[in-house]
């Protein structure tokens, strides 16, 4: 059902990606790259799409990132959760990633800018349903946001 | 499958799927049963009825709807003896919840000042993403917060004694402690106290459109015709942190303890582990929190009523009705087969509701059973019930918490304009003061169900009786 949304309005699926998926009360994403660095990479700029969160012209900040989990799932959490805390108490938001991952540990290299708007929070990355699925054409997973 | 007990109850029976210890049971309508059959609710309510330790039946109120892990309106009880506790099914918002102020304002007499008082209330009352309150918090006062609840603002002057005896356990859960909160959420914390917050949390103004229970809204202060008020909010973003945080660590508890779950977001540990115990003290801070963070914002509103007021009517001041949580796990002691027996009742978009003689409530609500408040849309209205004594038996003490969500958040912003939204409610006279446009459209009127049939529902299902009906006035978003 998830794979219908892709395609429906999409003339060519894109190798990496995401939409927003219809949900009663929260927020959901489907998200899908060739590996699992892009698809942490796609799910933050899909968090951020979200969110209305833009980018702005302020100086350049980078920051280094250190984050482990039990599984890929635990570590996408993770890796949304810490760019959901320096969204709300440092009002920064990133648009490149270097993200280079070992086992279920992670460490990245973020580089952005203070926010420019937001009008929308996300309260938390839920686990609901959360599973990493190989494809033909990498990984996928939809992703739950409480709101 | 599910079984129709009667018009106003169902049942998914624990043999429905081999992974659940125990059945639903559902409070709802044929037809709010097949809504719930077009989103995962029903799903969500089976995952819930296979957590170790329940002591009987889930319940699921009729404003359910799909949430993540628990559905919105699941309400589930484990022993405290070999069950578990779920983070995931309290919420990240722990403490979310509603307080009721009333008034003995005519709305009549007052009509030609709602704009200026929507104004003032969204001038006094901190709203919208990012908000920061403006009382900055020690490490002390957090200590003190978490510990104490409500009674921290007493020595302020910022809780009156009526303010902690009509709120859900007098604004205290025991047993919060800084010391199991990471220092993020601390860090969070103490800059948002006293603020709203944005997405469905609300500050609303609304007059007794109609009383059902003369005694009761007698006891509560509801006057016909007279202005009340509603906030809509809890623990912010440090009940936020300390259930992202829980719902990760536990995740490596779940395979210590060897619990199999059909769903990761009902992570969870026995109630008597050290895992559990630190997660009960880390929810109890947090809604603690949230009970000051909404005596915070009752005082602002009491400000702003102040600043509209004051000169032009001899009494402007807002009493307190009640505050409940609808986010929230409680240990409570039930009677189940005839015993005492101690448990721990996730309560996840639903709010307690015990009835009258219940030691838990205030002597002038002993008689009348626990104020149970039903916030609607915000084009429609709300209501003011109380809990039975039935209510213990048949739900864990327990009923709905508001309308409920019907459309997707998505579908509700492309299909309605907030400030086409905005002028509509104006012209209806009900005054809208709101930060973000879409974030208003995502919580049109039409995104809800009506408020008028659920509580139908869980009047006609003997849990809680009418009490007043409430409409809207003033609205303020963040």
């Amino acid at each position: 059902m998830d794979t219908c949304i892709i395609l429906k309005g999409m003339k060519e699926k894109k190798p990496r990606g995401f939409i927003e998926l219809p949900n009663t009360a929260d927020w959901a994403l489907q998200v899908w790259a060739p590996d699992l660095p892009g698809l942490l990479a796609e799910a933050a700029a899909g968090m951020y799409a979200l969110m209305q969160a833009q980018v702005g012209e302020g100086p350049r900040q980078t920051r280094t990132l250190s984050l482990s989990g039990v599984d890929a799932e635990d570590l996408l959490v993770s890796w949304l959760a810490e760019l959901l805390y320096l969204a709300e108490t440092e009002a920064l938001a990133f648009d490149a990633f270097s993200i280079r991952v070992t086992g279920s540990a992670l460490e990245a290299e973020l580089s952005g800018a203070p926010l420019a708007h937001l009008t929308r929070m996300i309260k938390a990355v839920t686990y609901h349903g959360l599973a990493i699925r190989p494809g033909e054409d990498g990984l996928s997973t939809s992703i739950v946001f409480d709101v | 499958m599910i079984k129709k007990i009667n018009d106003y109850e169902w049942e998914i029976p624990k043999q429905d799927r081999p992974d659940m210890r125990q059945p639903v049971r559902l409070f709802a309508t044929e037809p709010m049963i097949n809504a719930a059959r077009q989103d995962k609710s029903l799903d969500q309510a089976a995952n819930v009825a296979t957590l170790p330790g329940l002591a009987g039946p889930v319940m699921v109120m009729p404003d359910m709807h799909q949430g993540y892990g628990f559905p919105i309106g699941g309400v589930a009880a484990t022993r405290v003896s070999d069950g578990v506790v779920s983070p995931g099914g309290i919420g990240y918002d722990i403490n979310c919840g509603v307080r009721l102020l009333a008034s003995s304002i005519e709305m009549e007499a007052v009509r030609g000042q709602l704009s200026d008082l929507a104004t003032a209330l969204d001038r006094f009352c901190p709203s919208g993403v990012g908000s920061k309150g403006s009382v900055h918090l020690s490490e002390r006062d957090l200590e003190e917060i978490c510990r104490k609840g409500v009674a921290w603002a007493t020595k302020r002057g910022w809780a009156g004694a009526d303010d902690i005896r009509r709120t859900e356990e007098e604004g205290c859960i025991n047993g919060g402690s800084l010391d199991t909160v990471s220092k993020r959420a601390g860090e969070r914390g103490r800059e948002q106290l006293g603020t709203l917050g944005a997405g469905n949390h609300f500050v609303e103004v609304d007059w007794v459109e109609e009383i059902f229970d003369d005694a009761a809204a007698q006891a509560m202060g509801l006057n016909l015709g007279c202005l009340t008020l509603q906030i809509h909010t809890g623990s912010r973003g440090f009940g936020h942190q300390v259930c992202t945080d829980y719902v990760q660590s536990l995740q490596r508890a779940v395979q210590k303890y060897g619990i199999q779950l059909p769903d990761r977001e009902l992570v969870c540990a026995p109630i008597d582990s050290d895992e559990g115990r630190a997660y009960l003290s880390a929810m109890a801070a947090a809604a603690n929190y949230a009970f000051v963070n909404r005596q915070l914002i009752a005082n602002e509103a009491r400000e702003a009523f102040e600043a509209v007021f004051a000169g032009k009517m001899k009494n402007w001041h807002l009493h307190q009705v009640y505050d409940i949580a609808h986010n929230v796990g409680k240990l409570e002691t039930h009677i189940i087969n005839g015993e005492k027996v101690r448990v721990c009742v996730h309560r996840k978009g639903a709010t307690r509701a015990f009835g009258p003689g219940s030691p838990e409530l205030p002597d002038e609500y002993r008689r009348i059973g626990q104020p149970v408040l039903v916030p609607g849309s915000m084009g429609t209205g709300s209501w003011v019930l109380a809990g039975n004594e039935a209510s213990l038996a048949r739900s864990w003490g327990s009923s709905c918490h508001g309308a409920g969500r019907v459309m997707s958040r998505a579908k509700a912003k492309t299909s309605l304009h907030g400030e086409e939204l905005r002028r509509e409610l104006q012209a209806q006279g009900i005054f809208v003061r709101a930060g973000s446009m879409p974030g208003l459209a995502e919580e049109a009127p039409g995104a809800y169900k009506d408020v008028d049939e659920v509580v139908e529902t869980v009047v006609a299902a003997g849990i809680v009786r009418k009490v007043a009906r409430l409409r809207p006035l003033c609205v303020v978003k963040g």
